[in-house]
This record gives C-alpha cells, structure tokens and sequence, in this order.
C-alpha cells in the first residue's frame, strides 16, 4: 500500500450503500487517516451526528486489537459505526460491530457543506411502474422521477435521480434525488417508509413520527434537513 | 387443459408441503386428476405426508436425466386412483436438476394429468426457482406474522419475474393461502390481522388454514389431511380452497375458536 500517494480528498469515502450507511474507508497510516476526520470534524461538528457509519478496512491491515482501538477512537469522537467491511469475521473481539456483507454500491454523493452549485436542469423523463414493488425489488432510475401505481414492500427498494411518487403504501425504501438534486421530493399515499433520503440525507422509521404513519405524506428537504409533512 | 400450480413461501416451515398433500388430495377428491410433484431435493417430504415413502424406487432427479421414465417414477396413491406422486431425491444433489429436464418433464406431466402441484423447497435460491419456472398458477403460503408476510411478498417479485409466464409478458394467477391460523392467538390479538396481510400482499385470498392438531395427526399416519378426516377443520378449508382453485365461488370461513360453537362467516370477501 503507498500511503504517500493516497490523495487529500479519499480521507473518507462516503457512498450510499443497500443498507444505506456512509462507508469509510480507512488508508495507512491510520493516525493520518484520522487526523483528516478530525479535521472534518472540526470544520462541521455535527457532520456524523447521528449518521450510522460502516467502516471498510480493506485498504488497510490490521489487528483484532487495532481494529478494536479504531473503532473506540472514533466512538469517542461521536462517530457511531455500524458495522465493519472488509475484514474477516473470525478472530474479531466480541465487543465489535457486526461484519457486514452483501453491500451493494449506489449512486448517493454526500456533499459537504451543501454547495450552492449551478445544477443542470432536472431531466424531465419519468419511469412508471404500474405493478407493486416487491420485498427484494430494487428500481434504480438515474433519469427522472419514478411513479409508483402500488406500493412498496417491506425491503424493497426504489432510487430515483428526480422524486418518487407512490399510489400506494410505501413501506421500503425510497431514496429521491440522489445525484444531487436537492430539490427532489418523496410522496406516498400511506407512509410506512423504512427509509427515506434526498440527496443523501435521510430519516430512518424511527425518525417518522407517529402521527404521520399510514397517512399521506410528503418528504422535502428544508436546507440540510429532511422534512415529512401530511399531504393533503 | 392441465393447469400446473407452484405451492411456494420463500420461508420454510409455513405449511408447503403440508398444502401440497391436502390440495392434491382435495382436487382428487373431487375427481380431478392430480400428480404432486417433491422439489425438495434433499430434504423430501412428500412421499411421507402421502404415505408413500416405502414404494419410491426412481425420482425427479431419475427422469430429468433420463435414467428412468416418468411412468416408472410415477407413484399411484393407494386411496385415490387419481392422485399421483413424483417423489425427489433425498441423496442426490440439487445442482442435477436443469431448467431443460423440468421442463421436458411438465410438458409430459400435462399430457396425462388436469393439475400438477408442485412443491417448492424453501428460499429463493435455484430449487424454488425451477420449482415456479413452468407453472401457470401460484399458491403463496403464509403464516400471519410479519417475516412470513415479507418472504411471500418477495416471492411474489420472483413469479412476476423469473417464470417463463413472466418472461413472456403475461400476468401469473396468484394466490394467498394463510396457514397455521391459530384461533386463540388471533382472538388475542396476537398474530397479523389477515385483511393487513391481504393489503400487504395485494394478491387475493385462496384460504385460512387454522392451526391444528389434526394436520400433525394426519402426517403421522402418511395421509393428506383431507383424506385422514375429511371433517376436521383444516381438511374443509382445504376442501373450500380446492374448490376455489377450480374456479367456484366459496364463502370465506374465518376459522374461529370452536368453543365459542359457532363460525364467523365473512360475507362479501370472495375469493376471486
Ligand atoms: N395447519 C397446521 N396446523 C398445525 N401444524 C401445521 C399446520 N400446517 C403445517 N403444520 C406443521 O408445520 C410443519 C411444517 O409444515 P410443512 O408443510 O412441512 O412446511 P414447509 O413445506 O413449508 O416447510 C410440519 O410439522 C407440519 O405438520
Ligand atoms: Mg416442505
């Protein structure tokens, strides 16, 4: 592995993943590494607040113990991981993250602070889906909005680059926007969403209140935070 | 013309093979002709709910290599002249089945018989895949709880994609079957509402099976429930079901518990 040439900007990679975490992707040598996400950190403190977070240690070699001292060290800077990747399960201390496997990539960009860019105009196309989603079902569409005549099953999936629309009742995942358009939106007939994200940010099930669940509902984003209000 | 149904759930242990027997019997019963088929390769079970597991010479597995031919794999139930079984194999691997030798052998199974129900094995991997390839109708088993609920939603995203009915543009017929409904935990509240599991699965309802002494008591014997004890229960809902998968219009019986003597009849929801 040569450190020296890794480049300033792949301090962190952060991809939307399946189970959509942000993914880091730690090089040598690692108190380098970190450094860099101090630096993060102090530049935004709340950056990772909140935000589960999937540590990808195939670029680097270490120990059980080094693993388990990367992880309390980004633990007590407030970054909760989630999992490990890129390592093998066995020999891990006991008090680790699960290692996770099966992630697959997408297309979600984190951009950090939120730039004001001059964005190309949305493409206007749409995808229709007259049928259901079904639990494993994963629609990527990167040219427009998707419409949805059914619903969206529990662990299903949809990724539109503009917003989805759903007749039914969303009960997967929906993730609007993801190549940088902030202003995409999510809408459904009956919110009972696993997960919701625009342009990268994104609310859990836990996050969606109570009073909102099985009503129509809309998903927007409000600056950098993630709106969901009643429809009506 | 044949029709060939796919018993299938994505989970194991839902009532499948349990469905199979007791649909294959209940067609039979009312003089259809009728062949079950065991997908299960490696893990066969079919031949015991039949009774029939002491008579398995060749298998499935025997006619997709052309080892042996289909009439002589072909088991005749000893009860019903016109139910039949095509056992698996219990030792030899699945990776033997091709797409090619299943669907030699359900082209010849419509032939010679008005219903071939196949029994899938559980999961999503090649087995139950191959198991809903060549059907013309679906049979999606589900207990009312919610990882059940989602494994069958999923299925339902492999019928609608991975058959060759799907391939070629048309829509599978599907069905929800409800198994193992336990009167007393419903009374309490305590499984998924079967209206919330209709809503979930948007497919309609075949029937409700309860959960019952009587289907144990039947696979112990090697019977069919519907042919153990014909009054039971689970054997007329299996009954009603059949019936609906012939196409007649049968009132839908939410089981309820029996102490309380009477039925709950829901009038209005058909199984159509
Ligand atoms: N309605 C029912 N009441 C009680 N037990 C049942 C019922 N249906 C199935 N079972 C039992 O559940 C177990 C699994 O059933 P089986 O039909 O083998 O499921 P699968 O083929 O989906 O794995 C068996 O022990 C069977 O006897
Ligand atoms: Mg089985």
């Amino acid at each position: 592995m040569d450190s020296k040439v890794v480049p300033k900007r792949q301090i962190m990679r952060l991809r939307g993943r399946s189970y959509v975490a942000f993914v880091f992707t730690p090089f040598m040598p690692i108190m380098n590494w970190l450094e860099e996400i101090d630096a993060t950190l102090t530049h935004s403190p709340d950056f990772f607040a909140g935000r589960p977070i999937v540590l990808d240690l195939s670029a680097v070699e270490l120990s059980s113990h080094g693993i388990t001292h990367l992880v309390s060290n980004l633990e007590g800077r407030g970054v909760r991981i989630l999992g490990l990747e890129g390592v093998e399960a066995s020999g891990l201390d006991s008090g680790l993250p699960p290692v996770l496997s099966g992630g697959r990539g997408c297309l979600i960009q984190q951009a950090e602070p939120k730039k004001v860019e001059v964005q190309p105009p949305p493409p206007s196309s749409s995808l229709l889906l007259q049928n259901p989603v079904r639990s494993g079902q994963r629609i990527v569409f990167t040219e427009g909005d998707v419409t949805v005549l059914g619903s969206v099953g529990s662990g299903a999936e949809i990724v539109a680059s503009g917003s989805i629309h759903v007749y039914g009742t969303l009960r997967g995942r929906a993730m609007a926007g993801i190549n940088g358009n902030s202003a995409a939106r999510i809408y459904c007939q009956k919110i009972e969403a696993e997960l919701l994200a625009i342009d990268g940010y994104y609310q859990t099930a836990e996050d969606i209140g109570e009073t909102l669940r099985r009503q129509p509902a809309q998903a927007w984003l409000d600056g950098d935070v993630m709106r969901i209000t009643p429809l009506n | 013309m044949a029709k060939v149904l796919v018993v299938t759930s994505g989970k194991g242990g839902v009532g499948k093979t349990t469905s199979t027997a007791a649909l294959g019997a209940a067609l039979a019963q009312q003089g259809e002709k009728v062949v079950v088929v065991d997908f299960d390769v490696g893990l066969r079970n079919l031949d015991l709910i039949m009774g029939a597991e002491r008579r398995v010479v060749f298998d499935l597995i025997n006619v997709a290599q052309g080892v042996a031919k289909l009439s002589q794999a072909l088991i005749r139930d000893k009860r019903l002249e016109n139910l039949w079984l095509l056992p698996a194999s219990q030792t030899r691997d699945k990776d033997a089945l091709t797409d090619e030798g299943i669907r030699d052998i359900i082209a010849e199974l419509r032939t010679r018989f008005d219903w071939v129900i196949c029994d899938s094995p559980a999961g999503i991997e090649r087995g139950a895949t191959l198991a809903m390839r060549y059907a013309d109708e679906a049979v999606i088993v589900t207990n009312p709880e919610v990882s059940s609920v989602r494994d069958a939603d999923r299925i339902i995203g492999m019928l609608d994609s991975k058959t060759v009915k799907a391939e070629q543009g048309e829509q599978m017929k599907k069905h929800v079957l409800i198994t193992r409904y336990d009167t007393s935990r419903a009374s309490r509240g305590e499984m998924l509402n079967i209206d919330d599991i209709l809503e979930i699965l948007a497919v309609p309802l075949l029937g409700i099976i309860p959960e019952s002494q009587d289907v144990l008591k039947a696979s112990n014997v090697g019977s069919p429930v519907t042919l153990n004890d014909a009054t039971s229960m689970p054997a007329r809902a299996y009954m009603d079901a059949a019936r609906r998968l012939s196409g007649e219009t049968v009132t839908m019986v939410v089981p309820t518990e029996q102490r309380k003597g009477f039925m709950d009849r829901l009038f209005g929801r058909r199984a159509a």
